[in-house]
């Protein structure tokens, strides 16, 4: 058995930082137990050592703690998690321990939460195409398997809908293989946190669910572990039992204003807006661990919500999400307000890996040119929309009004969707070329030829 | 040699560390993580580490090599792939799985292959040589000789030289000076952190040719010259520079990913085998090297990924060849500063950054140049730097500390990335400085004609924007004709000629003769559209031609196929207004 020294010499208690004196030699990033006068037991992590003393973050609130009677010990090891498939269709708190009525889990293997980078080289490319039945999404930006995809909502706006229908909707075509959702609750309130166990619950993906929940009041600094538990859960769902997981982590923005706190205890400089100038590092060490591994059978797609404060897109959050993901959903309150959802809008939105999963065999030939001619189109509508508002819609001329029409056809024909509704691919591509069909062949210059040779619906 | 005192993130305090330099490589701890000595306070060092630091402890030992952070240079770097500090990735997943492990060392370039030596002829045994001079080549690939050439700090006697076959550790000279015998092999290596030493810098005189409709036409970049693409996310950054990687004309290319996606390496990784260079139809990967440190791999190998990049670099342009270094993005090599500058505690500059980046920046860029190499050779460096601003706001330090520096900027911008206008280069806010330096060459290979078309294509494309303003206000229809031709004219420009699809296969790229008919329809028409409406010709008539859409459709010809689309668009456009014409005519007469 491993022997344990106890401190008792803390020096100093801050905010959710505790430094602890006379001690020598803490390893960098190890787990430290606290235990209280009473008792309690709390974890820490070592952020700075040196070799008189160390700087450590409690996973917890700091209440109780004091200088004198509250003993300290060093793990020797960093966090580490148990993992096992009996996880499945369990739910923990943000530090892992059972929050339902079950047992523990017996773990079949104990894993590092930081992960390890993945090796470029083994990465494969993500190509296989997830039809999740939304057009706005499979039409326009496409999801494939292994992709980060955040979701660029704001508050007041249907993401929690969106995740939802998402996860009960997803298939990747032609494929019958075993699929897993890892869902982190990042300081969500409670209500969220039963909306989404009653959805789950509804359709029979809870039993295939692992949940770790940080619920809006729990201690902020545990929100820098949750998304790391479920990651690593994932990653052995993944890579060791072939499954396909879906991780799904909400809400980001909670993640990095807890980021934003620790730094602030530390005294450290501030970037942007006070948030950590090494956010993008942090954020990426999470974000980057969806993909595919050669040669390993599962794969982890991630859904990311990030509300953005005030709608700021360029608020640092959103921004240096964008900067790591593979695109973006973004949700727009002007949809909302029209009454369309799922409201994602396709300017501001982007799937970078949509290339790879579509085309001929994946989707259909066509579906490039009908996604690009699509925004075009729209593009072309909204500017004829501004035109239409100063000079009113009579004065526009034949094309513009036509161009008008199209974009109110395709919002709500194309982007509206109902939340029970699915489309297969080829409806949603088959409704893009009814809403093409009204303007002029001669205009559709982004398709090739012989598909409008092919789809387009001539006038009798 | 001396122990750790402290850690904290990817730094490291070390005391007992005296004799040690600025810059040394060490081995850090138990696990020999890889580390370089950034600070010196008396026996105290400052170390950043670019591997994690999880599980150090203090009190371990710190080991200096003595050495500072180098790149092995030889035959068999082309066509790898690298971490920031040179670790080849292909071997570390051999060694650790699919997870990059830690304290991993490998050799860079392989020395077990074996690679056919041939002296240089007018190289004599017992003659001297000097310091990167060339004393023979290795045929790496069938279009690259890859010269070997006399290490930096080496000269006198050379005896020993012969033709063989070789592993690059092998000895195949020995140069002699005041009784000091040094051994000459294939490998070499050069510290990074310092440019490489050249007979004489050029001015720049002719342009890299990318394939790249927009960039070719209107905003080039010098071979040896330097540019910045600044943009929010999902402006297509990185779609850009991997459209350079693949397309442009240079001999061979260094794509470095700092701080960037991993699956944007896979992608280029997957691709660039089967792609084939346009020059010389080899697959691109034998031109290419790739080193890529992405955003979840260590932060201080990000930043030395930059300067192992541009050191590789420097050695091929050394042998007489255009090398094009691709980073993207140089926003996260600035952040890894930042990053290690605040743990340092040094005082901040603006948002944080250290005072020195723009010094940094600047040092990077001015590494590219067209030079004449110590050895004889004439070779080029082409710098282009993706920028990521925060919230996509050019004001920000490294956005302006790299335009102070770069003479061709491509502004990516949002709205044309909305509307799925991709490359998303604005034409308005764009600029290339290149424009003079570059003239005779293109008068040269294409005629007056070429600059007076690119000097009008820019002018229709200001009035345009001009009167878009005034439609905005008051409708199309109010304009007169020949304004509503410029209008039609610009919107022809932007969508049939500078718009430009990366995923479409013959889209990706256009050769200069393609670029070239392209353009001069497009004019063409618009002659003939002038002279319609000076006759009366209505505008809305003018629109609905029949031609519009073959010349929308340009961009679909084939590279073989250009001579012939060429005539039969342009006789489309005569015979369609002669037929306008005819037709507005009779109904005069009537």
């Amino acid at each position: 058995m491993k022997f344990e020294i106890e401190y008792s010499t803390i020096e100093n208690v801050a905010g959710p930082l505790v430094v602890v004196g006379k001690i020598r030699n803490a390893q960098y990033n190890e787990i430290v137990k606290i235990k209280l006068q009473n008792g309690e037991e709390r974890l820490g992590q070592v952020l700075d050592t040196s070799d008189t003393q160390a700087v450590v973050q409690v996973f917890g609130p700091t209440d109780g703690i004091n200088v004198n009677k509250t003993s300290v010990s060093f793990l020797g090891e960093t966090f580490r998690v148990g993992v096992s498939e009996d996880m499945l269709g369990r739910v923990f708190d943000g530090q892992g321990r059972p929050r339902d009525s079950g047992a523990s889990v017996a773990a079949q293997e104990s894993r590092d939460i930081n992960g390890a980078p993945i090796n470029p080289v083994a990465r494969a490319s993500p190509s296989d195409f997830i039809e999740t039945g939304i057009s706005a999404i499979d039409g326009l930006n496409t999801l494939v398997r292994g992709q980060k995809l955040p979701i660029f909502s704001a508050s007041g706006l249907p993401h929690n809908q969106l995740v939802t229908q998402i996860t009960r909707q997803a298939n990747v075509k032609n494929s019958t293989e075993s699929f897993a959702v890892v869902f982190a609750g990042i300081g969500i309130t409670y209500d969220d946190y039963s909306y989404f166990v009653s959805e789950f619950r509804k359709t029979g993906a809870l039993k295939r669910t692992v949940a770790f929940i940080n619920l809006a009041d729990d201690p902020s600094i545990e929100r820098i572990i949750t998304p790391r538990l479920a990651l690593t859960t994932a990653e052995y769902l993944a890579y060791e039992k072939g499954m396909h997981v879906l991780v799904i982590l909400t809400d980001m923005t909670n993640y990095a204003e807890a980021l934003r706190e620790l730094s602030s205890a530390r005294e450290e400089v501030p970037g942007r807006r006070g948030y950590p100038g090494y956010m993008y590092t942090d954020l990426a060490s999470l974000y980057e661990r969806a993909g595919l591994v050669k040669g390993k059978k599962g794969s982890i797609t991630q859904l990311d919500v990030v509300t953005m404060p005030s709608d700021d897109v360029t608020h640092p959050i959103p921004d240096l999400t964008g900067y790591i993901t593979e695109g973006q959903m973004f949700l727009s309150r002007e949809l909302v307000n029209k009454g369309l959802y799922p409201a994602i809008q396709p300017q501001g939105s982007l799937s970078r890996l949509m290339n790879n999963g579509i085309g001929n065999g994946k989707t259909r030939e066509d579906h490039r040119g009908v996604a690009d001619q699509l925004y075009g189109m729209y593009a072309k509508a909204l500017d004829a929309k501004n035109l239409s508002a100063i000079v009113g819609a009579e004065a526009l001329s034949e094309s513009d009004r036509r161009y008008l029409k199209f974009g109110d056809d395709f919002e709500s024909r194309f982007l509206k969707q109902g939340f029970y509704e699915r489309r297969t691919i080829e409806e949603t591509l088959n409704l893009g070329w009814e809403l093409l069909s009204e303007i002029p062949e001669g205009e559709l210059t982004r398709v090739k030829k012989e598909f409008i040779e092919k789809y387009y619906k001539k006038k009798a | 040699m001396g122990n750790i005192e402290r850690i904290s993130g990817p730094l490291v305090v070390a005391n007992g560390m005296t004799g040690t330099k600025m810059y040394d490589v060490v081995k850090v701890g138990d696990a020999k993580l890889i580390g370089e000595i950034i600070q010196l306070k008396k026996d105290r060092a400052v170390i950043q580490v670019y591997e994690d630091t999880t599980g150090l402890k203090p009190g371990e030992a710190v080991v200096s090599t003595g050495e500072p952070l180098s790149v092995e240079l030889g035959p068999g770097v082309l066509g790898n792939i690298y971490d920031g500090i040179q670790r080849p990735l292909e071997i570390l997943e051999a060694k650790s799985g699919a997870f990059i492990g830690k304290g991993l060392t490998a050799d860079a370039v392989s020395r077990s292959k074996k690679w056919k030596f041939v002296a240089e002829k007018g190289v004599k045994n017992g003659a001297n040589v000097k310091q990167g001079q060339i004393i023979g080549h290795v045929q790496e690939t069938e279009f690259l000789k890859h010269y070997i050439m006399v290490p930096a700090g080496v000269d006198g006697k050379i005896s020993g030289l012969k033709d063989g076959t070789f592993k690059v550790d092998d000895r195949i000279a020995t140069v002699e000076k005041g009784g000091k015998k040094t051994e000459i092999t294939m490998l070499q290596k050069r510290s990074v952190r310092r440019a490489n030493p050249f007979t004489r810098k050029f001015r720049t005189e002719e342009p890299l040719i990318t394939g790249q409709r927009v960039i070719d036409m209107l905003f080039p970049i010098a071979k040896g010259g330097t540019a910045a693409a600044p943009g929010p996310f999902g402006s297509g950054k990185t779609v850009i520079q991997h459209q350079l990687a693949k397309w442009s004309d240079a001999d061979i290319i260094i794509y470095v990913g700092c701080g960037e996606r991993g699956n944007e390496m896979t992608e280029v990784l997957e691709e660039f085998p089967h792609l084939k260079d346009p020059k010389t139809g080899r697959p691109l990967i034998e031109r290419t090297t790739l080193i890529a440190n992405t955003s979840n791999m260590p932060v201080a190998a990000r930043e030395a990924s930059i300067y192992t990049g541009i050191t590789m670099a420097e050695y091929f342009r050394d042998m007489g060849y255009s090398v094009a270094i691709l980073a993207d993005s140089t926003s996260r090599w600035a952040e890894a500063m930042r990053e290690i500058s605040a743990r340092l505690e040094e005082m901040p500059g603006e948002e944080g950054y250290p005072a020195y980046l723009p010094k940094r920046l600047a040092e990077y860029y001015e590494r590219s140049g067209k030079v004449e190499s110590l050895g004889g050779k004439v070779g080029s460096i082409t710098i282009v730097g993706a920028v990521s601003p925060a919230g996509g706001d050019l004001s920000e330090p490294v956005s302006q500390g790299t335009l102070r520096v770069v003479k061709t900027f491509w502004s990516l911008d949002a709205s044309l990335a909305y509307a799925r206008h991709f490359p998303s280069i604005n034409w308005l806010t764009s600029y290339s400085l290149y424009g003079p330096d570059l003239e005779p060459w293109y008068v040269k290979n294409y005629g007056e004609e070429f600059i007076s078309n690119k000097d009008e294509v820019m002018k229709i494309l200001q009035k345009e924007s001009e009167l878009k303003d005034i439609v905005q206000l008051v409708g199309a229809e109010a304009l007169p004709d020949e304004e509503r031709l410029v209008l039609e004219i610009g919107r022809m420009l932007r969508e049939d000629f500078l718009r430009q699809s990366a995923f479409d296969e013959i889209d990706a790229y256009t050769s200069m003769k393609k670029q070239i008919f392209m353009i001069s329809t497009i004019l063409h028409f618009r002659k003939m559209a002038q002279e319609a409406i000076k006759v009366g010709v209505n505008v809305d008539k003018i629109g609905k031609l029949k031609v519009r859409e073959s010349i929308s459709r340009m961009k679909e010809t084939k590279e073989d196929d250009v001579a012939r689309a060429d005539a039969r668009i342009k006789s489309e456009i005569d015979s369609e207004f002669n037929a306008l014409l005819k037709e507005y005519r009779q109904g005069e007469v009537e």
